[in-house]
């Protein structure tokens, strides 16, 4: 079995003004993709800063390769795992390929210039994502599905084994929610990497990722393999809403049923 | 391909730098040729090279030139100043003078003025203005949101006012025979900085230490939480770069006043031309508000000669224009 990327020791999160919710305890490992489900609130995007370093925990402690999170430099922490925002902030204007650049940071020392092999880079993840031809293009001037790829782009050039992704398929038309989450299995049944991403499509969830955690408003946690994971009566709870399930041979879909919204017990 | 790319950035700068280093010879040369008594080329020349009439000896090594390079340093500083503030708060409009840094800066040189201290300490008591004014301009105006221009702005105004309230108290109460100069000085005016190697040394050790900070703060520009995921640590330098900031306000306010806008409208102007790569844009603004600085002196001295005005009026006639327009392009 492969070395844990990333561990989460007893770890509970610091949402404020909320109770302390459960513990998860788990260990991220290359070859994984971790969804997270839950309403809006449920702390899905607090996990993920946390995950990243970006909050401390309210217990518990993160282990990346090992060391806890908040003893490591930011700098080795990012040459490590990267994090997808769900929003996106320009500031000053800037082009596309600047944008996907600032990748290697990470990389860089402080008197180093970007060398060609960075700019390759770059354009290799410009071209994955579908913007190889707006490299030159002003950051303020695309459309909101292409301001998420080039998110992704930024991702792809600082090339780190764990992929953390806040609501990686937003703003994306469906054939672009179908080739990044294609591209992160890619990537991640190669064995190099880890990922883990907030969605809210759970069909999208239940065929993409190998393991769920379904985040619940009050705090309560539940995570495990996807197909141990993945049951109606569990979704209904956790989205206070009736689900109707169709088996295929892919496994069970879920869509919910019009006018049955639960009120909360 | 990309090789060629990384070529056409680096002669890019190379083309930036070099352009602007030679219209900043032409500006100094320019401001070194006019004022009361207008000198040709050749005599300034012949000064350079040991020659040349006793005026013009005068003229140009003893009045001009030592005003001239005082000039050119502390636009540099004032460029720098803002192209820092900018970064900070991700944010066109922040200048030291608007936010009312200046504004502390003054008060504390002229309090170590009128206590007849020396030079040190009126730099210091200006370093420990400016160094007040940007905490609580900078810790106010975050809060526990995001900086949003009306909430800096506001900040800043508000403080500013603040500061020019006990500007006008210290004077009432310690009425000096100086009273006309100090004004003058308040208003941003260079008949007095000469001869002092302070701005020149602060300018090149302020690039010195900015320039390898350069990506970080491109990164920086973008927001602390990408930045902090980008493997910036962004508490540090933060606090590097607010300290850089009202370092470089200090020395420019102990020299020349209080210049207003020379920290807004250069930064501006570069961005629109050469982009928002700090390693470029900073050493550009250095150069650029030289040139702005130097030429707006040379117009103060010579637009009502013999009668001098002080340079912040000239400034202030450029840089407000460009403020309102910023401002009107900035709602949202």
């Amino acid at each position: 079995m492969n070395a844990a990327l990333l561990s989460l020791d007893d770890l509970v999160i610091d949402i404020p003004e909320r109770p302390t919710g459960m513990a998860l305890d788990f260990p991220l490992r290359p070859g994984e993709c971790w969804g997270l489900l839950g309403p809006n609130g449920a702390g899905k995007t607090t996990l993920l800063h946390t995950l990243a370093g970006l909050r401390r925990p309210r217990a518990g402690q993160v282990r990346l390769d090992g060391d806890a999170l908040h003893r490591i430099p930011r700098r080795r922490i990012a040459q490590r795992l990267g994090l997808l925002f769900q929003d996106h902030h320009d500031g000053f204007p800037s082009t596309v390929l600047e944008t996907a650049l600032i990748g290697r940071h990470p990389f860089l020392r402080a008197w180093n210039m970007e060398t060609a092999q960075d700019h390759d880079l770059a354009r290799q993840a410009l071209s994955r994502m579908d913007l190889g031809d707006l490299a030159d293009r002003q950051v303020q001037t695309l459309s909101g599905g292409e301001r998420q790829r080039l998110a992704l782009a930024t991702l792809l050039t600082q090339d780190p084994p764990l992929w953390l992704l806040d609501e990686p398929t937003n703003h994306l038309d469906l054939h672009h929610q179908v080739a990044v989450l294609d591209l992160v299995r890619q990537e991640v049944t190669s064995g190099r990497r880890a990922a883990v991403m907030a969605l809210h499509d759970l069909n999208l969830a239940a065929t993409y990722c190998t393991h769920l955690v379904l985040m619940y408003p009050d705090g309560g946690m539940c995570w495990g393999r996807t197909g141990e994971i993945f049951h109606v009566q569990a979704l209904e709870r956790l989205f206070q809403q009736r689900l109707a399930v169709i088996n295929s041979p892919e496994g069970p879909w879920v869509r919910p049923v019009p006018g049955s919204r639960r009120t909360p017990a | 391909m990309s090789g060629i790319e990384s070529a056409a950035a680096s002669a890019r700068t190379g083309w930036t730098l070099g352009l602007l280093s030679v219209a900043a010879v032409a500006s100094v040369l320019s401001s070194v040729m006019l004022g009361s008594v207008t000198l040709p080329a050749r005599d300034v020349a012949a000064v350079f090279l040991g020659e040349g009439s006793e005026l013009a000896r005068l003229l140009v090594l003893e009045l001009r030139l030592p005003r001239t390079l005082a000039a050119f340093a502390t636009g540099g500083l004032l460029a720098v100043a803002g192209a820092l503030m900018q970064v900070l708060l991700r944010n066109p409009l922040a200048d030291p003078y608007v936010l009312g840094i200046s504004g502390g800066a003054a008060v504390g040189a002229l309090l170590a003025m009128i206590s007849g201290l020396g030079l040190v300490w009126i730099s210091g008591s200006a370093f420990a203005g400016a160094l007040l004014s940007t905490l609580i301009v900078f810790g106010l105006a975050h809060g526990t949101g995001s900086w949003t221009p009306t909430r800096l702005l506001l900040t800043g105004v508000v403080v500013a006012a603040g500061w020019g309230a006990v500007i006008t108290f210290l004077l009432a109460v310690r009425p000096s025979p100086e009273l006309p100069g100090m004004l003058y000085w308040l208003m941003g005016d260079l008949a007095h900085a000469r001869g002092n190697a302070l701005p020149w040394f602060t300018l090149i050790v302020i690039l010195g230490l900015a320039l390898p900070l350069g990506r970080s703060l491109n990164v920086l520009a973008r927001g602390p939480l990408q930045a902090a995921v980008l493997g910036v640590s962004v508490r540090r330098l933060e606090w590097t770069v607010y300290l850089l900031a009202a370092l470089v306000t200090a020395v420019a306010v102990t020299t020349a006043g209080t210049i207003g806008f020379v920290g807004l409208i250069i930064p501006h102007m570069l961005r629109l031309v050469i982009g928002n790569d700090q390693r470029l844009l900073l050493p550009a603004s250095a150069l650029a508000g030289g040139i702005l600085l130097t030429l707006a002196d040379t117009l103060a001295r010579t637009v009502i000669a013999p009668e001098q005005l002080p340079v912040g009026v000239i400034t202030a006639m450029l840089g407000v224009p460009v403020f309102l327009y910023l401002l009107y392009r900035s709602r949202t």
